[in-house]
């Protein structure tokens, strides 16, 4: 069977691609620091030497449509295009390419179904910036096959929080039992407290950064009961008008295992949002121990 | 009211960069004439199957062809579809990074939780 290589949660913020590669007086004054806590977040991923990539994001309304919204969707393609015209003009990302572990879609596919997730599935994907955003960070070579997984986070009707989690928790339960002998990497990403087009948005912080806080906290520590007991889909509203993406990371909660704390946490306290990095070797940390080589972020 | 019709305006602009210079030049002809010709073109349909219901109010109708952001989130239109169009429209003409963002962000400061209902 395969096995969890790394199971890694994050935030995606689309600046970071233009913030790292711009230089001179277009380089803003936080790109360096920026660069190289992603570059440590990304050496744990590296070290964990993974085959397969499972990724996990949402559309933010480029191929998925409110006249036929699914809740959790699985590409199952051999090849994605990624990014999109109004993410090159808004971020300047740049069009990518991937190919397709078309077998774990479909296992994950008939797995999620038989377990209870009316899973939709989509044989021509073109995937946006809540992948395409990890790839640049954790895999800039892109040089792995992808099981991209799409959930919405982003037109209410939404499913309940535990469902997120509960989804977390069974594509790592269908990963772990594809019959393979390879290396699959669970890759998350989400947001903590955003607001998006209202009056808290772009300010100095994130606009809620107590909630960022406990927000940290509950992911690096594994407490999947209590930010189930605190966070509800009115509550989500609270934070900022765009916080329901925290419903990712719920998911990679759920897929890191409840109680489960991560073996690699950091943050990055930028304008507009809070950025959050953290990983999880569900099967053992990589030698050299991330967590006792002191490499970077926090041991949690 | 059609929260749905207004974001599939929004919509179908920002992904269009013809129509994203369109409806920068002349709101007000771009609504009418999108409401008229598209508003009822189901999306990845063939266009002779058409929807026949499809119209926006006025208040809806008047927002859009006035660039009115703030009118538009009063109205519980997806703000992340309003931002990303607004941000094509109007961001090149402020010298200062983020600059329109953070005046967007100034013209919606009059409202508090909770806001405008954006569910469809």
């Amino acid at each position: 069977m395969a096995t969890i290589a790394a199971v890694i949660a994050s935030t995606h913020h689309p600046f970071y691609y233009r913030a790292s590669t711009s230089t001179g007086p277009d380089r803003p004054d936080f790109a360096d620091e920026w660069v190289a806590k992603i570059e440590r977040f990304r050496e744990t991923l590296t070290r964990a030497n993974p085959d397969v990539l499972v990724l996990v994001g949402s559309d933010h309304f480029h191929q998925l449509w409110l006249d036929n919204m699914p809740q959790f969707l699985v590409g199952k393609a051999p090849c994605y295009d990624a990014n999109w015209y109004n993410e090159e003009r808004e971020f300047g990302l740049p069009r990518m390419f991937f190919t397709g572990q078309e077998d774990l879609s479909a296992h994950i596919l008939r797995g999620g179904l038989d377990a209870g997730f009316d899973l939709a599935f989509s044989n021509e994907l073109r995937i946006d910036h809540s992948v395409t955003c990890p790839m640049i960070t954790l895999r800039p070579a892109a040089d792995l096959p992808i099981v991209p997984i799409y959930t919405n986070i982003f037109a209410p009707p939404l499913p309940q929080p535990k469902r997120y989690v509960a989804l977390g928790k069974a594509i790592r339960d269908l990963v772990e039992s594809w019959p393979s002998d390879q290396r699959v990497a669970i890759i998350g990403t989400g947001h903590l407290s955003l607001e998006l087009g209202g009056p808290r948005q772009f300010g100095p912080h994130g606009p809620d950064p107590e909630f960022d806080r406990k927000a940290v906290e509950w992911i690096a520590s594994g407490d999947v009961e209590k930010a189930l007991g605190e966070v509800s889909l009115d509550s989500l509203w609270e934070p900022g008008n765009a916080t329901h993406g925290f419903l990712d990371f719920m998911l990679m909660m759920g897929t890191a295992g409840a109680g489960e704390k991560a073996d690699y946490a950091d943050t990055l306290d930028l304008f507009h949002t809070m950025e959050a990095y953290f990983t999880w070797y569900p099967n053992g940390a990589p030698e050299p121990g991330i967590g006792e080589s002191g490499i970077g972020g926090s041991a949690a | 009211m059609s929260k749905y019709l207004v974001n599939k305006f929004l919509y179908t602009i920002d992904r269009d960069p013809e129509l994203v210079e369109r409806y920068r030049a002349d709101p007000r002809g771009t609504v009418e004439w999108w409401e008229a010709e598209r508003a009822n073109a189901i999306l990845n349909v063939h266009s002779r199957e058409r929807s026949s219901w499809l119209t926006f109010d006025d208040a809806e109708r008047e927002a859009l062809a006035t660039h009115d952001y703030v009118k538009l989130f009063e109205l519980g239109a997806h703000p992340f579809l309003t931002l990303t169009l607004c941000i094509a429209l109007f961001e090149r003409d402020y010298d200062e990074p983020l600059a329109f963002q953070k005046l967007y962000a100034r013209n919606l400061s009059h409202f508090t939780m909770p806001y405008p209902d954006i569910a469809t």
